[in-house]
């Protein structure tokens, strides 16, 4: 085990893979001699060489389209978008090409491309800098969209990404990249659990949290003030948003009778519509509430000194807790 | 505007000397098309291309002639299919069997073609099966046949999407050391496209050995070139840093020598180059649509007079090789080859309602296999399974 940051532990697993297999190949801007503006990348570009680890010209959608004209040759793309709010001009290649080419030719061609996106907000950055895109992509059919929540999930889940054969889209929660966690750099992939699988953090008996990425944490600080009043909450980390192991949602809502989903992203259309509206339709009679979904407004990502009140903090959670389990809460009183 | 302002319409532009300057626009320089024969079949020398095409035979012209002949058949055979119910919709390629021809024909097996959906006759040229040519038009599947089988992806439906994918696989090419070439096919419209653009970035950066094909056939469905760019296509090359040629699109042995210069190149390690073929789009954009609607017959006339068959045929008579033997030859591999797929077309399979399931992952997929699952007992509810997608309803 070694203890290390979450932006190393992504480091670690890009470094494992390029050591790994030769076809693996990163592209991005300003990955290379800088690392990336996160130094996600720090020191790759001068171990594999240059054309392991590309520095592109700036324009998103030609990082894309050049991974799938690499993934046609045999490679193993590895796409660096440099922030969430600039992979629109790559959104084409990603629905109409990477989602498709393995359809359209019927299996002939497949598209293991992994595309990285730092994402999510809470570090004061100007706009464009703190979106939560997931919904675009887990609502297009031929992507897996997965995001990661500690040092060891980053390490691991990035390695399974990119040995997955289908594309992926890695959401790392960028204001989690300096949090630091234990990392077991030894263990293979074979053990760990596989890319799909959500994952139970805690042990609770009166409601289900259910979050991923940024939010695992403040899920589980949550959990813990909850304790404190004698309120039991299973956390899950969903990890995997496309598709969602509802398996392992459906077996904790089973026991809890009560489901609060909580993410960065605005709430219509989001995943918290899709966790919630496949638990009640899998669920119905076990439900003692209906869900609650604990999301960022349906507005453009804020100014930074407004963005606390934008994103889901411990206390906001904790009110949603409260109105699934019909406690006194702030919406007490109020129809519908 | 007429379209001989923009230099790049006009009955004169194919007729004498075997290259000439055109009026430019906005005092950009404008580059000289490149014409080996003339409209009227004769052979013109020209000083640097000459030498590309010198080991083209008197039997690989009469080749070249057939090869033009059978795609302009197997676009008409398709077109008819079209119309008589067997195709949903088909791209006609009419006009431009030299400027696919001509290039198709100068690839090595190793190399990789990205085009969009009208270069059909490249696909020939590959070796695409005449039934898998047709699958996607019959609604039969999204993509024809397996890329890796004819070193060709299938047709791009997003205007010039592909180039980007061509420069992807370039920059494979180069990572493996080998001379192999990516061409990727687009036209006029394409060249507007931000992905068109940043390709030729991205081939100029890192010097990838690709080649971009622009089939200018004047018309992107109802808009034409003039709308896309005051400036000819081939000069806009020259911005992103990457050598352009402008031939005359129509003459197949200007093509090849065009192809195969910035091949020649790309193998070299010489990097992209681009190449405009000017020729024009006789038929629809697609069999659904309705040309009259915006466009002038006169300028149809003046195309059909730079025919790019005539023009060979023309040349071979010259040469005293249009015999009659050549021609039942060429017409019966053109009827043979259009009865095969005409066949292979009527015969072909429908496919399976779960099919539409398959391939959308490479591994299985919790949310997709439920629904399939969902599907499957629901469909087996039906007695007929046909049943449950009449319009009418089965209850």
């Amino acid at each position: 085990m070694t203890s290390m940051t979450f932006a190393r532990a992504i480091n670690a697993g890009l470094r494992k893979s390029l050591d790994h297999d030769p076809k693996v190949v990163l592209l991005g801007e300003d990955i290379g001699a800088l690392g990336g503006v996160f130094r996600v990348t720090d020191g790759l570009q001068k171990d594999f060489g240059k054309h392991r680890v590309v520095d592109t010209p700036l324009a998103e959608s030609a990082i894309v389209g050049a991974a799938v004209g690499l993934a046609y040759r045999g490679y193993r793309p590895v796409v660096e978008i440099q922030f969430d709010g600039f992979i629109y001009p790559a959104f084409d290649q990603i629905v109409s090409q990477v989602a498709k080419l393995h359809y359209r030719t019927r299996g002939a061609v497949k598209m293991p491309i992994t595309i990285r996106v730092p994402f999510g907000g809470g570090i004061g950055s100007p706009e464009h800098h703190s979106e939560s895109p997931e919904a675009y992509f887990t609502h297009t059919s031929g992507l897996r969209v997965v995001t990661v929540s500690n040092p060891q999930d980053a390490y691991t889940v990035i390695q399974q990404a990119i040995a997955s054969d289908d594309p992926v889209l890695y959401f790392e929660p960028k204001r989690r990249y300096h949090d630091k966690g234990e990392v077991d750099e030894a263990a293979g992939l074979d053990a760990a659990d596989p890319m799909g699988q959500a994952r139970v953090l805690t042990d609770g008996t009166d409601v289900t949290l259910v979050a991923y990425g940024p939010l695992v944490k403040t899920a589980l600080d949550a959990a813990s003030a909850a304790a404190d009043e004698g309120i039991s909450i299973q956390v899950i980390d969903l990890r995997s948003l496309a598709p969602v192991d509802y398996d392992t949602v459906v077996a904790s809502v089973r026991k809890t009778g009560r489901l609060v989903i909580t993410h960065e992203a605005g709430q219509s259309g989001g995943l918290g519509a899709e966790v919630a509206a496949s638990i009640t339709e899998r669920c119905f009679y076990h439900l003692e509430a209906a869900p609650v979904r604990v999301t960022g407004f349906d507005i453009p990502y804020p100014y930074s000194k407004l963005e606390m009140h934008h994103l889901p903090g411990l206390d906001r959670i904790l009110d949603g807790v409260d109105r699934a389990l019909g406690r006194p809460n702030s919406l007490s009183g109020l129809e519908g | 505007m007429s379209t001989d302002e923009t230099g790049q319409g006009g009955a004169q532009a194919h007729e004498g000397a075997g290259e000439f300057q055109e009026p430019g626009l906005s005092g950009v320089p404008v580059q000289k098309l490149v014409q080996l024969i003339t409209p009227a079949g004769e052979r013109v020398s020209h000083p640097e291309f000459d030498l590309w095409v010198q080991d083209i035979t008197d039997e690989q012209l009469c080749s070249l002639f057939e090869d033009m002949t059978v795609i302009r058949r197997i676009d008409v055979e398709a077109t008819a299919l079209q119309r008589q119910g067997e195709l949903a919709l088909w791209p006609p390629l009419l006009g431009q069997e030299a400027a696919q021809i001509g290039s198709g024909r100068s690839l090595r097996g190793d190399d990789f073609v990205f085009s969009s959906y009208r270069e059909n006759g490249v696909a020939y040229c590959r070796g695409v099966d005449l039934t898998d040519l047709l699958r996607v038009w019959r609604g039969n599947a999204s993509g024809g046949w397996d890329p890796y089988a004819i070193n060709m992806a299938t047709p791009q439906i997003i205007i010039g999407a592909q180039t980007l994918h061509a420069t992807g696989y370039a920059m494979g090419i180069q990572n493996d050391g080998t001379d192999s070439v990516a061409v990727t096919y687009f036209g006029d419209g394409a060249t507007s496209e931000g992905d068109v653009n940043e390709a030729m970035v991205f081939a100029a950066s890192f010097q990838a050995p690709v080649v971009f094909f622009c089939t200018n056939n004047h018309w992107a469905i109802s808009e034409p070139v003039r709308l896309q760019s005051h400036i000819q296509l081939a000069d806009r090359a020259a911005g992103f840093g990457i050598p352009s040629l402008r031939v005359d699109g129509n003459d197949v042995l200007a093509v090849m020598a065009a192809t195969r210069v910035a091949l020649d190149r790309a193998r070299r390690g010489g990097g992209p180059t681009f190449i405009e073929a000017v020729t024009y789009r006789m038929g629809p954009h697609t069999t659904a649509d309705d040309p009259t609607r915006y466009r002038d017959a006169n300028e149809l006339e003046d195309w059909a007079a730079k025919d790019p068959i005539s023009r060979v045929a023309a040349l071979l008579e010259r040469k005293g090789l249009l015999t009659s033997e050549l021609q039942d030859h060429v017409r019966n591999s053109a009827d043979t080859v259009a009865r095969e797929m005409r066949k292979g077309c009527t015969t072909m399979p429908d496919p399976q309602p779960m099919d539409v399931f398959k391939h959308v992952y490479s591994a299985p997929n919790s949310w997709l296999d439920r629904q399939q699952d969902h599907y499957a007992r629901y469909l087996a509810s039906f007695g007929d399974p046909a049943g449950a997608v009449s319009e009418e309803g089965a209850r």
